[in-house]
């Protein structure tokens, strides 16, 4: 239960039961503990405590400028936090590199996609696989054996990859040439590249299509399924988010106003005003207003 | 992929081409003394464009100091020549010696500079490297040094504290350079340096050092966000770079009698810079045809004293069309975003 009667009003409680029941007893793959970055004298975010469970989809909402995106920011290392530690697998990634954080497991795609735009399909996937390909720069000046040997594995695994989306025939296309949702399907196919434990998607279904954000929904839960990881994902469509995720986090002013399940996110009255009370994105306002109607047909016991 | 692969073909036929058609040319007698006097220049420019456009085009830093590389490779090269002209009487593999230690200190040069600048967040490379151009020239315009049975002798200012034994000589004197050098470069040697530099890069380039350098290029926030050791790949192109341009310097001083550093100036890096933008950045092709143009070019145009200028301008625009346009605009776009501040790199 996320909500306490106390008298006749209903109080939120930070639920705590977020994680999947399957990936409680492991160690989460994520977990952020007071985590908190100041900009000036602007909390972009404070106070943020979560904790990903090794196999969780979950998902990262809230009002634009909410500090969704510094968050992801923080847990790459491209922000030093003020404040709070991060722990990948349990490790403490204080002051690690952005490099070596997505060495130590941390993959991402980002909100303004950042392909290599000059490379081909192929060439971006096989930057990610960096770390596996064993060939030293003689090798690959003087061509040795080892260069073909490592670069015929790297192909073979990179077209692996872009089987996710089906994308193969487009591995030899320019990366910026390629329509926007294309786009960022690479860029997911690019961050599963560096064999990671957790992957942050960061609005990944934003400029797709309807017919291309219900394809990106079954290939998360494909992805998921198929390496056994954790997905954090930033999104404004709903239904996307409410479909796909497992646990929701809402984030509005840098701080943490909700945690819970889908169903609970959507009665949840805190998170409502956030997004009624002060319109800052029309469109997740509208979907959350649209979720929450649907809901009211259905009853909650807790009103 | 397929197009890039085109291309380095393009490249090797057009240098093997040139090269067979000049030693035939040559062969018969059907070639002009001042053409002649010019075979290794070309060489060299052609070599310092490829390797300037590694670290413009491919890795994508700007160096405003490429000739002080040239200067630094010309400088230690011919001095490793001249020492070496009693223990080394074959001039070929005496001159190849020399280039491999133009090319040591070449990179040497680039390590240096890259281990401060490199690991920087912005362009500073430019800078730098246009500092180092301006440094490196003063000290050779400075210093003097002496070699005899003992070793070298260094000075700096003036030579009056050098003592040299029977048998030694000068081989650095101040503001006079290097003089009374025996000339061993040959077109050959800079055929052979050329095909080098186009396997070294072309081989970088199609490489998994090759595809993490230019992802830096194209975003270096990207690139980090999937594990590239920035600092490490951009130094990689840096120092190849500044090598090949070592050896250049080596090729191209051991073709004169008399070399000074002065050679090495602004205008010669910028007249480099030139040569890589017109011939599009990240062409190699470009590189080898606008370097081999605008050398020959304004002494092909002594006979039109009047029109020179005319005919240097619709060259220029027409070796910019001829190579990639697109490159110039990846030039251009650069510098905005240059001049508009690191706003783009904060956003994510
Ligand atoms: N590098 C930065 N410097 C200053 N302010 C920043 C920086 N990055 C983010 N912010 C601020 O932090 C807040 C949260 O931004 P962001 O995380 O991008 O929001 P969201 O992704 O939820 O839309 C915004 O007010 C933004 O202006
Ligand atoms: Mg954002």
């Amino acid at each position: 239960m996320a909500y306490k009667s106390e008298g006749s009003n209903l109080v939120p409680v930070p639920s705590n039961a977020v994680i999947p029941e399957r990936d409680i007893n492991d160690m989460p793959a994520l977990e952020c503990k007071n985590l908190g970055i100041t900009f000036g004298g602007l909390h972009a975010v404070e106070n943020f405590n979560l904790t990903i469970g090794r196999t969780e989809i979950a998902g990262l909402i809230g009002p634009n400028g909410a500090g969704k995106t510094t968050v992801f920011n923080l847990l790459t290392n491209v922000y030093q936090p003020t404040t709070g530690t991060i722990l990948l697998n349990g490790m403490d990634t204080h002051g690690m590199s952005t490099a070596q954080v997505s060495k130590a497991g941390i993959g991402r795609t980002f909100q303004n996609i950042r392909l290599f735009n000059n490379l081909t399909v192929e060439e971006n996937i096989m930057v990610a696989m960096d770390k596996s390909i064993k060939c030293g720069l003689f090798a690959g000046l003087l061509r040795l054996p080892s260069y073909f040997r490592e670069e015929k594995k790297a192909h073979k695994r990179a077209l692996e990859l872009l089987h996710i989306f089906d994308m193969e025939n487009v591995a030899n296309h320019r990366a910026g040439s390629l329509p926007y949702g294309a786009q960022r399907r690479v860029e997911i196919v690019r961050a599963l590249a560096t064999d990671p434990k957790v992957l942050l998607l960061d609005e990944p279904a934003a400029g797709m299509n309807p017919s291309e954000t219900a394809d990106l929904m079954a290939n998360i839960r494909k992805i998921r399924d198929t390496f056994q990881i954790a997905v954090v994902l930033i999104e404004h469509d709903m239904n996307l988010v409410m479909n796909v995720c497992e646990g929701l986090c809402v984030l509005n002013f840098g701080r943490i106003i909700a945690k819970g399940s889908p169903a609970e996110i959507q009665k949840n009255p805190t998170v409502i005003e956030a997004y009624l009370g002060k319109s800052h994105s029309t469109k997740a306002h509208e979907a959350v207003n649209e979720v929450v109607e649907e809901n009211s047909d259905t009853g909650s016991d807790n009103k | 992929m397929k197009r890039k692969n085109t291309n380095k073909y393009v490249s090797f036929a057009l240098v093997i081409a040139a090269y067979a058609i000049m030693m035939i040319l040559t062969a018969s007698g059907k070639i002009t003394r001042s053409m002649q006097g010019m075979l290794v220049p070309i060489c060299a420019y052609i070599v310092m464009a490829i390797s300037l456009n590694l670290t413009v085009g491919i890795l994508g830093e700007l160096s405003l100091g490429h000739a002080g590389f040239m200067s630094m490779g010309a400088f230690t090269g011919t001095c490793a020549a001249l020492m070496m002209t009693e223990s080394v009487p074959d001039e070929g593999l005496r001159l190849g010696i020399s280039m491999v230690i133009g090319a040591i200190f070449g990179g040497i040069a680039g390590f240096l500079i890259g281990i401060p600048v490199l690991r920087l967040k912005g362009d500073y490379l430019a800078i730098v490297t246009l500092a180092f151009g301006e440094i490196i020239k003063s000290i050779f315009n400075n210093l003097y040094v002496g070699f005899d049975k003992y070793g070298l002798n260094f000075q700096l200012l003036s030579e009056k504290g050098i003592k040299l034994e029977e048998g030694g000589r000068m081989l650095i004197q101040g503001a006079m350079g290097i003089s009374k050098i025996k000339k061993i470069s040959t077109f050959t040697a800079g055929f052979i340096l050329i095909i080098l530099t186009l396997f070294i890069v072309y081989h970088l380039v199609e490489s998994r050092y090759g595809r993490a350098i230019m992802a830096i290029r194209d975003n270096r926030i990207a690139a980090e966000s999937v594990g590239v050791d920035v600092t490490k790949y951009k130094m990689t192109a840096f120092v190849i770079s500044a090598a090949l341009a070592g050896a250049a310097g080596t090729l191209f001083a051991m073709n004169y009698s008399t070399i000074t550093a002065n050679k090495f100036d602004f205008n010669t890096s910028i007249l480099i810079l030139v040569l890589v933008v017109l011939g599009g950045l990240g062409n190699i092709t470009g590189s080898i045809i606008s370097a081999t143009l605008l050398t020959i070019l304004p002494e092909a145009l002594r006979g039109f004293a009047t029109y020179r200028m005319l005919v240097y301008a619709i060259v220029l625009i027409v070796v910019m069309l001829f190579t990639n346009a697109s490159g110039t605009k990846m030039l251009i776009s650069n510098i905005k975003a240059k001049l508009g501040g690191n706003k783009e790199e904060e956003e994510q």
